[in-house]
């Protein structure tokens, strides 16, 4: 207990706080500033002093990372670091996986209302634990240090790393899982706990860290990467006082932010349309026959529709109304996911490359309605992987913007979504022999960082490197995920064809690997991704939707005797409809149609497959350059029967020149008949209104569709009503579920 | 401030820029004139006469018809006012059994047709595929883009737009 208070001007840092939202409220300005005097007098100290932090929190993050670090740390770079205000609001964050830089916000918002100013009171050198999605954090994987940062007794902000973590303990191995339905299951939960003092972590916490999670050596690795990059990006500051002034770094913080603020709307102004943009994307979990507890038996479509509104000052206002509810599932989002998937988008969309830190969210107005997946309200869920809905829910909003730079004429900008970055199979087992024998190995491969990325409005999408929630995606090294998932060594790693998505311009493609169970025991894997439905909202434009995930793998199969006798083996699964997991192993070999699973066990010899996800495409497939779809067939993006059905081209292999030659004369037939299809098969409006609505009204769906609409109309008044009118159905309509 | 030349955006236009030279104009500050640069090159390209006020698709503009905005294809369809959805004035094919989604995606890689359709929407005009809509069955049409234009020209652009 203290009876000094540590925030500016004898105040508490609850007062500082409660001030900053009321003057931000009252005059729509980031602490009340109506101009930049720091940037009027002198631009050049002004921006010099953002460059210096900025370089700080980099150089921290790089340096941090090469000190101590799990591999998937260190290969992918999944940490982050940022400086925020005493009231938790970032002023400037380094590079990295920057979806954390606005959860961290809400933790360091959350110790503040707590009072933890008083207890357990906070003090130079003290270091704060989170990885709690309630107050400020995606999912427990992600574990973030915080400490606060002082000058001559004051407290002038907070420093705050974030890593992925392999594991944390939960009801398996693995860090996203599909198993978890309540929060007992989520692994170990630190809620802003103080862990350490004077600079030191404590011995007891390291203690009972290392006994809570399956891989004890990667967490405190990566505790000690943390603290390493927040005590720099401290030394930075202080540095920075005693260069500037302690009055310029007060006023500079607060005015780096308003910039920021500033810069969002200018943004929104150059390069948007004002109006009202609507997508809807949806995400699958068949839990039927799955899952393993009763209460999480059930198959659940989630419906995520996404309102934005751009308004007159640049402003956005984001709206999740008619959303479905949340369950007995880990994809529930708490707030903190929320805002850090629109943070990290915003910043790919709209303001990278300037102030990129809390500014833009303080522009944002957002409605996340209170009981739906996006706002649960309830603490007890589990909200082990809600990417499963916040990846999805979000391709709305890329999807959205684009239409406003589309109409502007910034064409190179248009991103329709992106893929889903899920299916690396996960899990774990136990080594039986060589030098780690008898220790745990858990598999939670990053490759999922090299997804499709969207086509654009002027050319491709990118293929298998890109990852919604991290800019700097790669997707790694194979030899490095050996390091630690030595019980599940590759046997390839491939273009997967037909992933892309169909278009003018194409999606980017995804790559899919197989991979053996070895030298291992008490081995489980499991997986999510969407598989019933596609992923997000589509294509644009004309462009369709990537194809979807499904799981395949076998069991008990002869690859003992096939690597004995040098036979060939499955390297991946090009044709499902033709599988070389059939025509070449013995065994039980397992196919779904879709891709969220809970553990299998596996024993030594078994095979795994696992596919990534392309990107949507943009425009009418039919308006593809040949020379595009020659180039797709060339490098295997696409099969030759596909590109005929979808693409309307016929082409031949010259085995001579080893290549794909295009007959355009057949080509030319080929479209004018796709097109003459499209001219029977299709029905006007009214038809097809009529039809559709029948499907409502005769009851033709199935329970986890009814279910859908039940929780939609149910939890929004508004949205009801523009179901009900749109479909003419009377207001006492109900979508009855058993 | 940046510009680019006509050629350039015609290019641009036309996907037929090298990725060296998609890469700068991506990584630059945009050049503030291309709004009514591109409306220019969009305008010489169409057959007809109407005043292109906003390009809305691909293939779709807002355009100003006997004092009306409406949406119009670049084959000449109308779909009549731009406050309506373009969507309900298309031809629409719904994909929503398993035969007919597997005509475009592999075994395994499209959607269950118990769990999400595909609709596409085609101009009347001329069947260019101008949307495809991936929703579960029943779900309404969904009204992607509504904008405000006179806001946009006249505190955006700091002009009246064409039609005022």
């Amino acid at each position: 207990m203290s009876n000094k208070s540590i925030g500016w001007n004898s105040k508490t840092l609850k007062e500082m706080l409660e001030k900053s939202e009321d003057l931000l409220e009252k005059t729509n300005h980031y602490y009340g500033l109506d101009h930049l005097s720091l940037k009027e007098q002198d631009l050049f100290r002004y921006e010099r002093s953002f460059a210096s932090l900025r370089g700080a929190l980099v150089s921290a993050r790089e340096t941090a990372l090469h000190v101590a670090a799990s591999p998937i740390v260190k290969e992918i770079g999944e940490l982050c670091f940022a400086l925020y205000t005493p009231e938790g609001d970032s002023v400037v964050v380094s590079t990295g996986i920057l979806v954390h830089v606005h959860t961290m916000s809400e933790a360091v918002k959350f110790m503040i209302k707590e009072d933890y100013e008083n207890d357990p009171g906070i003090k130079l050198g003290d270091i704060f634990l989170n990885n709690d999605p309630d107050c400020g954090n995606v999912h427990t994987t992600d574990v973030q240090t915080i400490i606060p940062i002082f000058w001559k007794g004051e407290l002038i902000g907070w420093a705050g790393g974030v890593t992925h973590q392999i594991d944390t303990g939960g009801i398996t191995p693995g860090h996203d899982l599909v198993a978890a339905i309540q929060r007992f299951d989520d692994g170990v939960y630190y809620t802003c706990r103080k862990i350490g003092s004077n600079d030191h972590i404590w011995r007891d916490h390291m203690i009972n860290a290392r006994r809570s999670v399956r891989t004890p050596l990667y967490w405190e690795l990566d505790e000690k990467c943390r603290l390493a990059g927040d005590l720099m990006i401290r030394d930075a500051v202080i540095e920075f006082i005693e260069r500037e002034g302690i009055d310029y770094y007060k006023r500079f913080i607060r005015e780096a932010i308003e910039e920021g603020r500033l810069i969002l709307q200018e943004r929104v102004k150059e390069r948007l349309i004002p109006g009202r943009y609507r997508s809807a994307a949806f995400f699958d979990l068949p839990m039927k026959e799955e899952a393993w507890q009763p209460r999480a038996k059930i198959n659940k479509i989630t419906n995520m529709p996404l309102e934005i509104i751009i308004k007159d000052d640049g402003g956005l206002s984001l709206c999740f109304e008619g959303s479905s509810g949340p369950g007995a599932n880990p994809m529930n989002c708490a707030k903190g996911a929320m805002e850090g998937g629109q943070w990290v988008l915003l910043t790919q969309i709209l303001i990278y490359g300037d102030k990129v830190n809390d500014g833009a969210y303080f522009a944002v107005e957002k409605n996340y309605p209170l009981g739906t997946w996006c706002n649960p309200g309830d603490p007890y869920l589990s909200y082990q992987s809600p990417w499963g809905n916040l990846i999805p829910a979000y391709t709305s909003m890329m999807k959205c913007l684009s239409y406003g730079l589309f109409s502007r004429g910034y064409r190179e900008e248009v991103v329709p979504g992106y893929g889903f970055t899920g299916d690396g199979i996960q899990g774990g087992g136990i080594y039986t022999s060589g030098p780690l024998k008898d220790q745990r190995w858990a598999l939670s491969t990053f490759e999922i960082s090299g997804q499709g990325l969207g086509a654009s409005a002027v050319r491709d999408g990118l293929d298998h490197g890109y990852a919604m929630w991290n800019p700097e995606a790669d997707l790694g090294d194979v030899e490095t995920w050996e390091l630690f998932q030595g019980g599940v060594p590759y046997l390839a790693r491939s273009i997967k064809p037909n992933t892309a998505g169909f278009g003018k311009y194409r999606g980017g493609t995804a790559f899919a690997g197989v991979a053996i169970v070895a030298f291992s025991k008490e081995v489980d894997f499991f997986g999510a991704r969407e598989g019933l439905v596609f992923h997000g909202a589509g294509g644009m434009h004309g462009g369709y939707p990537n194809a979807t995930g499904y799981r395949l793998y076998a069991k008990n199969t002869n690859m003992k005797e096939i690597i004995g006798s040098q036979k060939e083996y499955p390297l991946g699964d090009d044709d499902p409809s033709n599988g070389e997991f059939e025509r070449l192993l013995k065994g039980e070999i397992t196919r779904k149609s879709y891709c969220s699973i809970y553990p299998v066990t596996f024993e030594n010899y078994d095979l795994f497959y696992h596919t990534q996800s392309g990107g949507p495409g943009y425009g009418d497939p039919l308006e593809r350059r040949l020379d595009l779809v020659k180039k797709d067939l060339d490098n295997e993006i696409y099969t030759t029967d596909l590109v005929y059905k979808v693409y309307g081209v016929v082409a031949d292999y010259n085995e001579v020149k080893g290549e794909w030659i295009i007959d355009e004369e057949k080509t030319t037939e080929r479209r004018n008949v796709i097109k003459d299809e499209r001219k029977t098969k299709s029905v006007t409006f009214e038809d097809f209104w009529e039809n559709e609505k029948k499907k409502i009204t005769e009851g033709r769906f199935k329970e986890h569709i009814k279910r859908m609409y039940n929780e939609s109309l149910s939890l929004s008044k508004q949205w009801k009503e523009e179901f009900l009118n749109f479909w003419d159905l009377p207001d006492k309509f109900t979508m009855e579920v058993k | 401030m940046r510009q680019y030349d006509d050629k350039t955006l015609e290019r641009l236009i036309n996907g037929e820029l090298t990725w060296q030279e998609l890469k700068m104009i991506i990584g630059g500050r945009k050049d503030s004139d291309r709004f009514d640069k591109v409306i220019n090159i969009l305008q010489n390209r169409v057959s007809w006469k109407e005043k292109i006020i906003l390009p809305l698709h691909e293939h779709l503009y807002i355009v100003l018809n006997n004092g009306e905005r409406v949406v119009k294809c670049d084959c000449g369809y109308e779909f009549g006012n731009y406050k309506e959805n373009w969507k309900k004035k298309c031809r629409i094919r719904v994909r929503d059994a398993e035969a007919d989604i597997n005509e475009l995606y592999p075994k395994y890689m499209g959607c269950d047709p118990e769990w999400e359709e595909i609709r596409e929407y085609y101009c009347p005009g001329c069947f260019t595929l101008l949307d495809t809509e991936v929703v579960p069955p029943g779900y309404p049409v969904i009204f992607n883009f509504l904008p405000d234009i006179d806001v946009f020209y006249e505190k955006w652009l700091g002009r009246k737009a064409p039609d005022k």
